[in-house]
């Protein structure tokens, strides 16, 4: 059984929804961490949710990385645990330094909530596997700072390395400024670390996981995790 | 001791927010506004009373939270 682990911020909202579709995709036993806790339990997975981390203050993720906790979760994943970050999860983990770059304001200001098209570009990931290459999904996004940003020898070394997981793209998987939600570099909807361990995405799969929610796209996420304990 | 911390993006870095506030004024009827740039402005109060080693701990406050430095400059002053 998947043992996954769900650290909870004081201002995390989307906890509890990554734990039921934890539970209800792939069977998972779900622990939830608390901020202030000095470690993880043994865990297969860790997954940093989204959320509204301490307020946002001074910037989305920048407390949140410096908390207990985390502390922890950068030395797990260091050593080769995988860990996945999801909409301020993925601020999360550029501020902790697990993954490169910066998600700065939507280039239109505004929160944007609404379903987008992705296509996974890279299924050699602990999170993606289960998907198939070029494959285009449909998942919701919610949130105001969702536009990657970094510099253009990080974004060459994330595109040489294939480490861009995930682009904004129609619903044909045509990659364009037209599909680009937030204003991102390269459409970029998520990446992941040098071994394909630490996965940040800011779509929310975990609330399109069963036809209920209105489609079962983020479901492979979720089963990924699993394929890859399995394998 | 107290240090003044000015928080800036980097030249170069889109600042929707400065742009927001540009057409803002605009629209106000100021002309002439040729660009905005939004940043942060910090102030934090030391008990260190030795100016090398405020410095060193500005910095390193900056370097660790303060400031985002992929996208973000700091300056600072100190002042008694």
């Amino acid at each position: 059984m998947l043992r996954a682990s769900v650290i909870v911020f004081p201002g995390s909202n989307c906890d509890r929804d990554v734990k039921v579709a934890l539970e209800r995709t792939v069977g998972a036993n779900v622990s939830m961490v608390w901020h202030n806790d000095a470690s993880v339990p043994a865990s297969d997975i860790i997954v940093i949710p989204g959320g509204f981390s301490y307020g946002d203050y001074l910037r989305c993720g920048a407390m949140a990385a410096h908390s207990a906790i985390m502390r922890d979760v950068v030395a797990k994943a260091k050593a080769g645990t995988p860990v996945l970050g999801i909409c301020n999860g993925f601020q999360i983990v550029t501020e902790a330094g697990l993954l490169p770059g910066v998600l700065m304001r939507n280039e239109s200001l505004r929160f944007t909530c609404r379903d987008v098209h992705l296509k996974v570009e890279q299924t050699d990931t602990v999170f993606t596997n289960a998907y198939s290459k070029g494959q285009v999904i449909k998942v919701p996004i919610a949130h105001a700072e969702g536009n990657y940003f970094t510099s253009p020898e990080t974004l060459a070394r994330l595109e040489g390395e294939g480490r861009i997981v995930m682009r904004y793209c129609d619903r044909t998987g045509k990659i364009d400024q037209a599909a680009n939600p937030n204003g991102a570099l390269a459409n970029i909807a998520g990446i992941c670390d040098e071994r394909r361990r630490v996965v940040a995405m800011m779509p929310h799969p975990e609330r399109m996981y069963e036809e209920a929610l209105g489609g079962s796209d983020g479901r492979g996420v979720f089963e990924s995790a699993v394929g890859s304990l399995v394998g | 001791m107290k240090a003044r911390i000015k928080i800036t993006l980097k030249n170069g870095v889109l600042d929707p927010q400065g742009k927001a506030i540009q057409s803002a004024l605009g629209s106000l009827g100021f002309s002439g506004v040729n660009d905005v740039r939004q940043g942060k402005y910090i102030e934090v109060e030391l008990a260190e009373n030795n100016e090398a080693a405020a410095k060193d701990a500005i910095e390193r406050m900056c370097k660790d939270l303060l400031a985002n430095t992929v996208i973000e400059n700091y300056s600072y002053e100190l002042v008694a």
